[in-house]
């Protein structure tokens, strides 16, 4: 595989806070396109990653690479626009609270892009609708359930129609149908769009039928980085291990989603 | 001689001191990239008119009943205690100069910023604290969108341009509650008490009020907003508990800066 079919190149990324070594040289290519799946224990540092790539924290050493620019290096202007090519789904979704619906989905086209009011509207009626939330335009966050935030969250992060998605733990508090949903949501914009997602997850097995490479991310580094199909087929014992522990079973099929 | 404990003891303390000097350092340093940062959010492009509405009608229509009745009743006990004291050496004619002058050189703009930080400080701390734990200042820095720009300058602005109305509005409520005070319920001299108000307040002290209302509200403002926007880099940490605690040092830290800030600017402009 060429280097330029890799879009973001995480190089030897260490970072502390405090005391406490939570990233201790992690090594990562993430495909152009694809779906990678981040996964690990709590603790083990994946949220941090994210952020790494998003440069909102700077790694102690290391190399954050987005399409051949380094991240810790950027700053200001430079840093905003990279971000553009960013969307992000976070844990607690982070909506703005004292905003309507409409006007979280409408702020990223309203304050970074020139589009008229009308065209902005017509934009965020039709996320609405691709999400399943029409009728909820005008409720507050806090109105609404967790899922129902998640696609909230969903139809932000696509408005500015990023290369790049970036989701961490999306399932996360969602009973299976609600988790469903949202996975459901997930594949089809990614088939119409044709993004690149980082995912990070708890929610094993079910995530790896979305998956076309999965990252074990342990005691701070990344530990394997394989197809679900050869996860589950490495000789590797840790690999195996970690396999036993989370699935029990082999599961490898798309046909669920 | 100390012994091998008196040493350690020692280099501890020593130890704990360097961290606070540090740490004060780095807390210094912070407050003043996030001003440099907020100068240029107020300066940055494309100027919006709608979020300076909106926290003009927060900061400065919000506090309007507050700063009115709070002037008002300053205002009144001036007038009682001024008719007191001034009575004495015969001098009542003079309580519209004793009170004008105390309301528009000091308590007019002392306890309008006073008021402001009680009333919007701590809800502008507390917000923007909820904010940055809940990832909301991440996710607007993620969508390229800058926080400052977009949180912190309408905040600035808007408390520029309201403050030193509100203290406008702070000395004229106060001036005719001790008006009340002193010629309406203590029988004064009505004229008396407008005519030496007119010959004392001259155009230097209505210059000192109005400076010091802009350094109040710049003040304010800063803290205020710093405390809540950082809330997470200070010891107090992420939670419920760390904004409630950032809300308390930001009540405090402002209210005594400008307390501070008083002092220096009189001694200035005197």
């Amino acid at each position: 595989m060429t280097q330029s079919e890799f879009c973001i190149k995480l190089v030897d990324i260490h970072k502390s806070f405090g005391a406490q070594a939570v990233l201790r040289g992690v090594d990562l290519d993430i495909e152009r396109g694809a779906t990678t799946v981040i996964c690990g224990e709590s603790g083990q540092g994946k949220s941090v990653l994210l952020k790494h790539i998003l440069g909102l924290i700077r790694p102690d050493r290391g190399q954050v690479l987005v399409e051949g620019e380094d991240v810790t290096r950027l700053k200001g202007a430079a840093l905003n626009r990279l971000r553009t090519r960013f969307g992000v789904l976070f844990q607690g979704v982070a909506l703005f609270d004292s905003m309507s619906v409409f006007d979280n989905i409408a702020l990223p086209l309203r304050e970074r892009s020139r589009l008229p009011e009308a065209e902005v509207e017509k934009k965020v009626t039709a996320a609405l609708q691709t999400m399943d939330l029409e009728g909820s335009a005008d409720k507050f966050p806090a109105q609404l359930s967790g899922g129902m935030k998640k696609r909230v969250g969903l139809a932000r992060a696509l408005q500015l129609e990023p290369d790049i998605l970036l989701f961490d733990e999306p399932t996360t508090g969602l009973d299976p149908v609600k988790s469903h949903e949202v996975y459901r949501l997930f594949f089809e914009t990614q088939k119409k769009l044709g993004y690149t997602s980082i995912i990070v997850s708890h929610d094993i097995p079910k995530i790896f039928n979305l998956a076309d490479k999965i990252a074990i991310l342990h005691q701070g580094k990344v530990r394997a980085c394989l197809a679900p199909e050869s996860l589950q087929r490495s000789r590797d014992p840790f690999v195996r291990d970690f396999i036993v522990r989370v699935m029990g079973s082999a599961h490898s099929s798309r046909d669920e989603v | 001689m100390l012994g091998d404990g008196g040493w350690i003891g020692l280099l501890e303390s020593l130890q704990k001191l360097g961290r606070w000097g540090l740490g004060s350092l780095e807390s210094l340093g912070r407050s003043a990239l996030f001003l440099l940062h907020t100068l240029l959010g107020v300066v940055q492009a494309p100027y919006k008119l709608r979020p300076v509405l909106r926290q003009i009608q927060v900061i400065g229509a919000g506090s309007f009943l507050v700063i009115f009745f709070t002037g008002a009743f300053v205002g009144m006990v001036l007038g009682l205690q001024g008719y007191y004291t001034l009575s004495k050496y015969g001098s009542a004619s003079a309580l519209g100069a004793a009170v004008a002058l105390s309301l528009i050189r000091e308590l007019g703009p002392v306890l309008t910023a006073l008021m402001v930080i009680g009333r919007t400080g701590s809800a502008m701390c507390a917000e923007l604290g909820i904010m940055r734990i809940s990832e909301q200042i991440d996710a607007l820095d993620c969508m390229a969108i800058n926080p400052y720009r977009y949180l912190v300058a309408p905040k600035l602005i808007a408390g520029l341009l309201s403050i030193p109305l509100l203290t406008a509005v702070f000395n004229l409520v106060g001036v005719f509650g001790g008006y009340m005070v002193g010629v309406v319920l203590l029988h004064g001299n009505g004229g008396a008490y407008l005519a030496s108000m007119r010959d004392s307040v001259t155009v230097v002290d209505l210059k000192m009020c109005f400076t010091k209302s802009l350094c109040f509200a710049f003040l304010l403002v800063w803290i205020c907003a710093e405390h809540g926007f950082w809330v997470n880099r200070r010891a107090w940490g992420f939670g419920a508990e760390g904004v409630s605690r950032a809300t308390t040092s930001a009540v405090v830290v402002s209210s005594v800066s400008v307390l501070v800030a008083d002092y220096v600017i009189t001694s200035l402009m005197m």
